[in-house]
């Protein structure tokens, strides 16, 4: 397989710009492999010669993770409102439209309802490409909600994140949104909730100082950029280059803040192995999912 | 040199200014200068009193970080009848930008933390300008737990350019620092009061920001980054620091119509600086005052009123 792909790799080299505008070929940022997309997408969107974990989409991890991709929304119809009527280079409301046009979400976080491996869980996964998967209200309010369903139906709780943290445009609205989220943790986790995080590129700013850094288990995706600060702040700061490597998943798995860094293959079976591990259908009636 | 040193108070200097050469000329030459004096002086409050009547937002952000404006340890000292500073996290070092200790004030017992920044290279070398790094939110959190295990409230001081960003910072997990404290705070069995008497920058004020009252002071402000930083990002222009303070609304004003903070404790005129002992003394009642209410809240309520207070928090609409 290796062998085959790597053959017809040599060949992608002199593809004409036709082929990949029509976006059939993806070169790997990280190898330079220009890789077909369809394999890539087989492969969990994990590049086949260097195993970078391309970013994907709420969708894509609901494939992977949601038994027969079935599931119920949660908090589904809660909108951003500018409640500042923030104005920077942009209008905030102006970007609110661009980001549903470009992304087809109506926020940065979906929070679903669905089996894993047969276990119902509450899961909330941040969109990236939605407003750089940034925290404002409505993903304090969606995340908290989410918190709420699980400790009401004592259902075990994952949220995959990728964040470059909180939404400046809400101003101290989306500040307070560490808080709230904190604070609905501090309630889930004292009625013996499990909560998972999975951590993905990037994870950053007030996103990784709430409820990113607050799971049970912290698991991440390998290379991730995960920190508080950003790398070029930090640089300014302190005046010298960053070491190689810091502020990646694997920086902090050696510095104790992850537990583990698993491949996207094994995702879905890894949280699976935990869940089993704790028990959770003890706590939990496993019959069809209400919607609250 | 002049007291005056911020932007707004240029007019300010003018007529002192003016006050000093008449009055030396009336010295020099024995002409009788004192009614000029009264004349000029009573331009000079009238000034005062219009200038701080419409303070612009970047004018408070201004004083809010003014040099001679009293930090945690002023107050403190001015506020305590009894203080013992402790030190250390326990697990690798004491911070030197966030102060805790046991208080007395009015001969109650009350845990204090406070972000500290320093006056001078010197002492802000050593307060790191205010920047707390993971030990000091741990720290912090360690003397609120003892502070909940013998009943005694918690106050803390917000004062900070935000959390510092650096290369240890980082390794030691100050993003797991600060959201530790964000969770465990939100549960603490005692009253909780919050209060910011300058800078609140992000999550690095918020790391000691969680409580049952969010109270400002009044030349102060707190939002989710800095003005300046705002500007580089979102005005492409980090020059324009004042128009993102209007854009993000940041002022203790601000906060008090957003719904975020719960009360705005008044400063002496010209601000705190001014009359720093006025200042603590209106700060001093303003927590005795809350405090008074908050302790006959039991346990269960008080937490599950800071937990409701915090679910409400931000601007959203269900369609
Ligand atoms: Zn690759």
């Amino acid at each position: 397989m290796a062998e085959w792909f790597r053959r017809s790799a040599d060949k992608i080299k002199t593809l004409d710009k036709r082929d990949t505008a029509e976006g059939l070929w993806i070169k790997c940022p990280r190898c330079a492999q220009v890789v077909y997309k369809r394999e890539l997408e087989k492969n969990y969107h994990v590049c086949i010669s260097c195993s970078h974990h391309f970013r994907i989409n709420s969708s894509a991890y609901l494939k992977l993770l949601i038994d027969n991709d079935e599931y119920h929304g949660i908090a589904e119809n809660v909108r951003s409102v500018d409640p500042l009527s923030f104005k920077g280079e942009k209008k905030y409301s102006d970007q609110l439209k661009a980001a549903q046009t470009k992304t087809g979400l109506n926020e940065a976080v979906r929070v679903v309802v669905g089996k894993i491996n047969g276990q119902d869980t509450v899961v909330a996964i941040m969109d990236f490409s939605y407003i750089g998967g940034s925290m404002g209200s409505v993903v304090g309010e969606k995340i908290s909600r989410a918190i709420d369903h699980a400790r009401k139906r004592k259902l075990p709780l994952i949220i995959i994140t990728s964040s470059g943290g909180a939404r400046m445009q809400e101003g101290a609205y989306s500040l307070m949104q560490m808080a709230k989220t904190s604070a609905k943790l501090a309630q889930y986790s004292k009625d013996n909730g499990l909560y998972i995080t999975i951590l993905t590129d990037p994870t950053t700013g007030g996103t990784s100082a709430s409820f990113a850094m607050l799971g049970d288990i912290i698991l991440a995706e390998p290379n991730a950029l995960i920190g508080f600060a950003g790398a070029r702040v930090i640089k300014q700061t302190i005046g010298e280059d960053l070491p190689e490597g810091f502020q990646r998943a694997e920086f902090l798995v050696e510095k104790g803040f992850v537990d583990n860094i698993v491949h996207r293959r094994d995702l879905k079976r890894t949280i699976t192995q935990i869940f089993n591990f704790f028990g959770i259908e003890k706590f939990q009636n496993s019959k069809v999912t209400e919607i609250e | 040199m002049s007291k005056y040193t911020l932007e707004f108070e240029e007019s300010l200097r003018e007529i002192e200014e003016k006050i000093e050469t008449v009055k030396s000329t009336g010295i020099k030459t024995g002409v009788d200068v004192t009614s000029t004096v009264q004349q000029l002086e009573r331009k000079l409050e009238d000034k005062r009193k219009s200038i701080y009547k419409n303070l612009s937002r970047w004018d408070r952000v201004q004083l809010a970080r003014h040099p001679r404006r009293p930090h945690s340890l002023d107050y403190i000292e001015m506020m305590c009848d009894e203080w013992m500073e402790l030190h250390g996290d326990r697990y690798f070092g004491d911070d030197k930008a966030i102060v805790s200790g046991l208080a007395v004030i009015a001969g109650k017992s009350i845990m204090i933390i406070g972000q500290q920044k320093g006056r001078g290279t010197k002492d802000n070398m050593l307060r790191n300008f205010g920047m707390p790094r993971p030990e000091g939110y741990r720290k912090a959190l360690r003397l609120m737990k003892l502070a909940e295990k013998f009943n005694i409230p918690i106050v803390t001081l917000i004062d900070t350019p935000g959390a510092y960003p650096g290369l240890g910072a980082e390794e030691r997990g100050q993003a797991e620092a600060i959201a530790k404290n964000l969770k465990e705070m939100a549960i603490i069995g005692v009253p909780i009061i919050n209060i910011v008497i300058g800078e609140g920058a992000s999550g690095g004020a918020l790391g000691i920001g969680v409580g049952d009252r969010l109270l400002c002071m009044e030349n102060t402000w707190y939002s989710v980054i800095s003005p300046e930083g705002c500007a580089s990002i979102l005005f492409r222009d980090a020059t324009r620091a004042k128009d993102a303070a209007d854009a993000m609304k940041v002022t203790s004003i601000d906060l008090l119509e957003m719904g975020i903070a719960d009360r705005i404790i008044p400063e002496p005129e010209g601000s705190a600086h001014m009359h720093p002992k006025k200042a603590s003394e209106m700060l001093k009642d303003v927590i005795l005052e809350e405090l008074a209410q908050l302790v006959t809240l039991n346990t269960d309520d008080l937490i599950e009123n800071r937990i409701s207070k915090f679910e409400k928090m931000g601007k959203w609409e269900e369609i």
